[in-house]
């Protein structure tokens, strides 16, 4: 059967990273079992536009009452590929986010930013034939969270990838390009390396913008590729 | 190591969920009304077949805290050890309302999760080596860096369990009871499975590299 790529797990941040202190008690500490694929792994769910409605992928309108969002209107969008640089249509992107002001619509969020009567904060949508998504949306401010001292999250969007197998699940955060707060944030800093984490900073980009009405970032995700021969079935001692 | 020339870019990398998470993953569970469906709720419909199992439990951390901002997902094959997905072989025999997948969240009061669905069968994995009937787990939360993986067994699979490849790769051999929903009641043993996941500490979790 055809395996995925091992997992590089030092692109990854480690399970635990004393700067980001949650992580200190939610950490296991024993080494995960590494296994050969077996079927339960390389199958997945598989979603369909059934599954999605009409205004999913369009966070200015899908919670709107009684006018628009407030902030700054922006295009979302990229492309889903694998690592051997093959596009994965089909695959579902969900995205949440702070609004303009900094603020989560959620019980347990209690910054004093206010809410916005117009703003959910999330959505949905599925990659087409050439693995491209797109989403409109407001740019969500900066907020404080508690820490080892006083943070401040930078402006991100939290990003959710299905794509063709469980083990290629996958749920990341987007930034912003020129951000000034993204080298001072622990969670952005749990990953090992300064050019991975470049990987998450979406770049402006002014060919999709359009004139009068928004900006647009454009944020590429790569999933787990696999061989394209297929390997004899194993497990592997870890 | 298998040589991996095929690879021409680098996954993108994790980062944690967040406390957020139900905004994006589960806004059910916070009363948010923005999509018409909720893809997760339903991991098998009334016509799929099979024994008929809830499987609970909370999720616990390094200081034997309660996690209550968890999200958990579910993956599993149909009674007769089926996936729905192409390339499981037998994928056309697969009774149309049975999806294999769900979501739940760890209740913010009591910690617990549910998931409600059919006991999947045996599985046989594609060089005809047997799997015992297992679901397979992902859990993201605020602190979790990235996805954890692991599998849920059940306790009156004796025989399967004992032969299963997975389970028989954990050492020290103890360590393979924290895989196993139990009977919520030893005596009647009833639909009702139990299991917590420890993230951390003496009963911690066996979590998998997949
Ligand atoms: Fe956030």
């Amino acid at each position: 059967m055809r395996e995925y790529f091992a997992r590089d797990h030092a692109r990854h941040p480690p399970a635990l990273t004393q700067d980001y202190k949650s992580t200190v008690l939610r950490s296991p500490k024993h080494a995960p079992l590494t296994l050969g694929q077996t079927i339960s792994e390389i199958t997945g769910p598989h979603f369909g536009q059934g599954d999605i409605g009409e205004l999913d992928n369009d966070l200015i309108r899908n919670f709107a009452k009684d006018g628009d969002p407030i902030g700054e209107r922006i295009i979302l969008h990229g492309r889903v590929c694998d690592e051997g640089r093959r596009p994965v249509p089909d695959a579902l992107i969900e995205i949440w986010q702070a609004n303009a002001g900094g603020r989560y619509r959620h019980q347990n969020d209690g910054y004093l930013a206010p809410l916005d009567p117009n703003f959910g904060g999330c959505g949905r949508t599925m990659t087409d034939d050439a693995g491209y998504y797109r989403f409109q949306t407001i740019k969500p401010g900066a907020y404080p969270w508690p820490n080892w001292e006083p943070s401040w999250r930078p402006a991100h969007v939290h990003v959710s990838v299905f794509g063709h197998s469980f083990s290629q699940r996958l749920v990341t955060q987007l930034y912003f390009e020129g951000d000034p707060l993204i080298e001072r944030c622990p969670i952005a800093n749990s990953i090992p390396d300064l050019r991975t984490l470049q990987q998450l900073v979406a770049p402006l980009d002014m060919d999709t913008a359009q004139p009068s009405d928004c900006l647009a970032y454009r944020f590429d995700i790569v999933l787990r590729g696999r061989f394209s021969t297929p390997f004899e079935n194993r497990l592997e001692g870890s | 190591m298998m040589a991996q020339e095929d690879k021409i870019l680098q996954e993108t990398p994790s980062q944690t969920v967040g406390p957020y998470v139900h905004t994006g993953l589960a806004p059910w569970a916070i009363g948010l009304d923005v999509f018409k469906t909720d893809i997760g709720a339903e991991i098998v419909g009334p016509k799929s077949k099979g024994r008929r199992i809830t499987v609970s439990g909370r999720i616990i951390d390094g200081a034997d805290d309660l996690v209550r901002d968890a999200l958990i997902e579910v993956w599993q094959a149909n009674a007769n050890g089926i996936y729905r997905h192409v390339e499981d072989p037998k994928f056309g025999e697969l009774e149309k309302d049975f999806r294999g997948w769900g979501r739940a969240w760890t209740n913010f009061e009591t910690g617990k999760w549910s998931f409600q669905t059919v006991k999947p069968g045996p599985i046989k994995d594609r060089d005809g080596v047997m799997h015992a009937p297992h679901l397979n787990i992902w859990i993201v939360a605020r602190g979790i860096n990235i996805g954890l993986s692991t599998r849920i067994y059940f306790v009156d699979e004796t025989d399967a369990n004992a032969k299963d490849p997975v389970l028989n790769m954990i050492l020290p051999e103890q360590r393979r009871q924290t895989l196993l929903a139990k009977y919520r009641d030893e005596k009647l043993k009833t639909n009702d499975y139990v299991v917590d996941i420890a993230l951390q500490g003496d009963h911690e979790t066996v979590f998998l590299n997949t």
